[in-house]
């Protein structure tokens, strides 16, 4: 049940899925036999798939001969790992109590709009995940948004497609 | 091992090292509440119940984890100690669906006893609660509404049964005990060994109940009720009634069972030696085809235990040749009852209801197997826990401790002391070759009072080797061969075997497999105890008691076995084949090689 996967789980081919099951397979194998590494294995697995899907957490589980239960347990555990496929970028739009009242609502319908995007989802070409932030700590801003690290000030829905035409 | 001397409630207290504060005040009498602590099973320090109070320490210390210590000061029932339990409690009560009165666990659920210890009276904590589903399979229900998240069945599942179905997910206030992914239980690589219940201490985890349909059945005029009781019930039932543990009720069993009213109250202890018969046969035969260049399949493995058959056909499922075909006995029994002896009563399959009364929770998911049925009608029709008919006893009002002795009934109620053993882990091996070795060398089994030694007691893994010599003139070729076996109880020790069998160096001919720890005698459908260790010595020395006390002590010497297959044909035979043996279902650790689970839609 151990070898590595010949083809992709997830889609007829092509998308390079083989070439990241070998790149795991190497990270198994370096951890392996190390106490507690399920975890380090996990942050690599998201870091080369981009999320954790229950195939994925069953072909770990199997490759480190452990429960699935226990996989499951520690991906559920830890917010930071994602279950769900997430986009290229991750936007976030903040509804503290400042960035609310100046019109944070407005940009979370804007963009549910323009992108098609319901809060917590990612957009059909994966580029976005839509998230709300609660108060980033930059009041001074409102209203403000994130696209990954980077913080925009004083937004408007136009301004906001002028910044999403740059990704 | 040096000795501790610590003060607890002002008590000098000595100790060998190594001892927890709260095991040291076991020793001088001081029982300090806690919940998820269990003895040899769960040490965690999760529910944080039996926290003391130590002088000189900042915060108080959970007695289940701290070891004890020279010149400790521990106080167990200071305001401070006795304040912080209670509103542990409290919390734990605040998050937990306390319908008490429509629980199976009310009055002997180890939170409310403890809500009383505590002296829990009114529900302080009122706020948001988590609670999760129900999930009903074969075998196990589990009731979300209710887990307190002590964990224990995380280590009855994972520890010990080295399985790890069950695990907590999510986090903080939404954390859960699951399966992954949440999945139903009856879809996953659970074995329904059911350790997982007998640990729990309140009602989240516990079988599946099948008292409505018995008593449903023996209020059916048109239905007529057998019953049969595994070989480790007798070893366990009295405990349910106040009894210590180590006394077999076989006498006071066959009476409650005929107060209840069933029609006929047989014995699955018969079905044990006719399985010793099947069995023994197929492993001589076996044996003989390999000694004379064939291909059969050794080490052949006993198929008693559903749970350890679950467990083979989830995780080693290209390996299901090793098993003896044989059903487990009181499938034998079922099989039996509704072709042989519905005949002989001049009744139709369909006219009769069999019970079978288990120490076992996956008996249950047997039952409903697509493979146990013959002439289209399920070989066995419902599975009593030996909780479930201590429950059923009270209901009918019987008084189990006066109860006068009475026997099984005839034809099918007869058995040897070979039957008896088949409660406990090596007793199946050894039942198995005190017939082998007679059929073969034509003398006893040479060890005293016919116990194999080196297979019986507690041991993960146990094994024995025996030489034949001087065989019968028809057994030449096993002439000097040395018959090697191994016993194994709990799915760890079936671990251990079957990973020696895939790297082909298991060096057996003949393995047991028992899939709880200890065997039968503490398997998921027998009653709980506070000290799982201790109640499964004494349940052993229970059963091995009634073996000797029989005088028929050989499955091959029952005369209601011999007298049976004068008419039912030939051992191994058509018959046989088609009634008392199987075949098994490889299914894959995610059920990918099959389409049958054993969830219960409701």
């Amino acid at each position: 049940m151990s070898e590595t996967r010949q083809e992709c789980r997830f889609c007829a081919g092509g998308c390079g899925e083989q070439a990241k099951y070998a790149e795991l397979d190497t990270v198994i194998e370096s951890y392996k036999d190390r106490e507690g590494c399920l975890i380090m294995v996990l942050h690599a697995a998201q870091e080369i798939f981009g999320y954790l899907p229950i195939e994925l957490q069953t072909y770990i589980a199997d490759k480190l001969m452990i429960p699935l239960s226990e996989v499951y347990g520690v991906v559920s555990f830890y917010s930071f790992f994602s279950m769900k496929e997430c986009g290229k970028h991750t936007l976030r739009v903040c509804l503290g109590t400042a960035c609310y009242v100046r019109g944070g609502m407005r940009l979370i319908e804007h963009i549910k709009e323009k992108l098609n995007v319901e809060v917590g989802g990612t957009t059909a070409d994966k580029t976005f995940t839509f998230e709300v932030a609660r108060c980033i700590g930059a009041c001074g801003l409102a209203p403000a948004i994130m696209i990954d690290d980077e913080v925009y000030k004083h937004v408007t829905p136009k301004y906001l497609d002028e910044i999403l035409a740059g990704y | 091992m040096a000795d501790i001397a610590l003060k607890i409630n002002g008590r000098q207290v000595t100790v060998p090292e190594g001892y927890t504060i709260l095991e040291a005040a076991e020793t001088v009498g001081i029982e300090i509440p806690r919940l998820c602590y269990l003895k040899d099973v769960h040490k965690f320090g999760s529910c944080r119940v039996c926290n003391v109070e130590v002088k000189g320490a900042k915060a108080l210390q959970p007695a289940c984890m701290v070891a004890a210590a020279n010149g400790m000061e521990v106080f167990t029932n200071s305001p401070r100690a006795r304040r912080a339990r209670k509103v542990m409690v409290e919390l734990l009560l605040s998050d937990h669906n306390c319908d008490c009165l429509h629980c199976e666990r009310s009055l002997r659920c180890e939170l409310q006893e403890l809500a009383r210890q505590v002296g829990v009276t009114e529900a302080r904590f009122e706020g948001e609660q988590n609670f999760g589903g129900i999930d009903v399979s074969e075998s196990i229900t589990r009731d979300m509404t209710k887990c307190v998240l002590c964990r224990r069945c995380v280590s009855a599942c994972g520890n010990i049964q080295e399985v790890g179905i069950l695990s907590a997910s999510n986090r903080g206030f939404t954390t859960e005990i699951s399966p992954a992914a949440g999945l139903p239980i009856g879809s996953t690589n659970c074995t329904f060994c059911g350790q997982c219940t007998v640990v729990c201490p309140v009602g989240a985890l516990k079988e599946t109940s099948h008292r409505e349909r018995v008593w449903k059945a023996l209020a059916n005029p048109d239905k007529y009720v057998v019953v049969q009781p595994a070989p480790a019930v007798r070893s366990s039932i009295g405990e349910c009634f106040g009894m210590e543990p180590g006394e077999a009720f076989t006498g006071k069993l066959a009476a409650a069972l005929r107060r209840l009213g069933f029609d006929k109250v047989f014995d699955t202890n018969w079905a044990a030696d006719l399985t010793i018969m099947e069995e023994g046969t197929e492993f001589l035969t076996r044996v003989r085809e390999h000694l004379t260049g064939g291909k059969s399949v050794l080490p052949m493995m006993t198929s008693c235990s559903p749970g350890w058959i679950k467990y083979i056909e989830n995780h080693y499922p290209d390996e299901l040749d090793h098993l003896s075909t044989c059903k487990s006995p009181h499938m034998m029994f079922g099989a039996v009852i509704k072709s042989y002896y519905a005949k002989k009563i001049s009744k139709k399959p369909e006219d009769m209801f069999v019970v079978s009364i288990m120490p076992c929770t996956a008996k249950k998911t047997e039952i409903a197997r697509h493979e146990m049925k013959n002439d289209g009608y399920p070989n066995v029709d419902a599975v009593l826990t030996v909780r479930e008919l201590a429950d059923m006893i009270r209901d009918a009002g019987i008084d189990f401790t006066a109860l006068p002795d009475e026997q099984f009934d005839d034809p099918l109620g007869l058995s040897t002391g070979a039957a008896d053993i088949f409660g406990i882990t090596g007793g199946v091996m050894g039942a198995a070759l005190r017939t082998v070795y007679e059929i073969i060398t034509g003398r006893e089994l040479p060890f005293p009072n016919l116990h194999v030694s080196p297979i019986v007691g507690l041991d993960r893994i146990k094994e024995a080797f025996i030489k034949l010599d001087n065989v019968r003139p028809e057994w030449a070729a096993a002439e000097g061969l040395e018959i090697r076996v191994a016993v194994t109880s709990g799915l760890a020790g079936a671990k251990q075997l079957m990973e020696q069998i895939k790297a082909g160096t298991s060096a057996y001919h003949f393995i047991e497999v028992m899939g709880c720890p200890g065997g039968c005698i503490t398997g998921g459908g027998q009653p709980r105890s506070k000290d799982v260790t201790e109640t499964r010595k004494l349940r052993m020395k229970a059963l091995y008691k009634e073996d000797e006390g029989k005088k028929l002590r050989k499955s091959h010497e029952n005369p209601d076995i011999i007298a049976f297959y004068k008419e039912w044909g030939e051992i191994n035979g058509h018959a046989s084949h088609e009634y008392l043996h199987t075949h098994y279902v490889p299914r894959g650790i995610y059920n990918e090689l099959t389409d049958e689970t054993f969830t219960v839609r409701r």
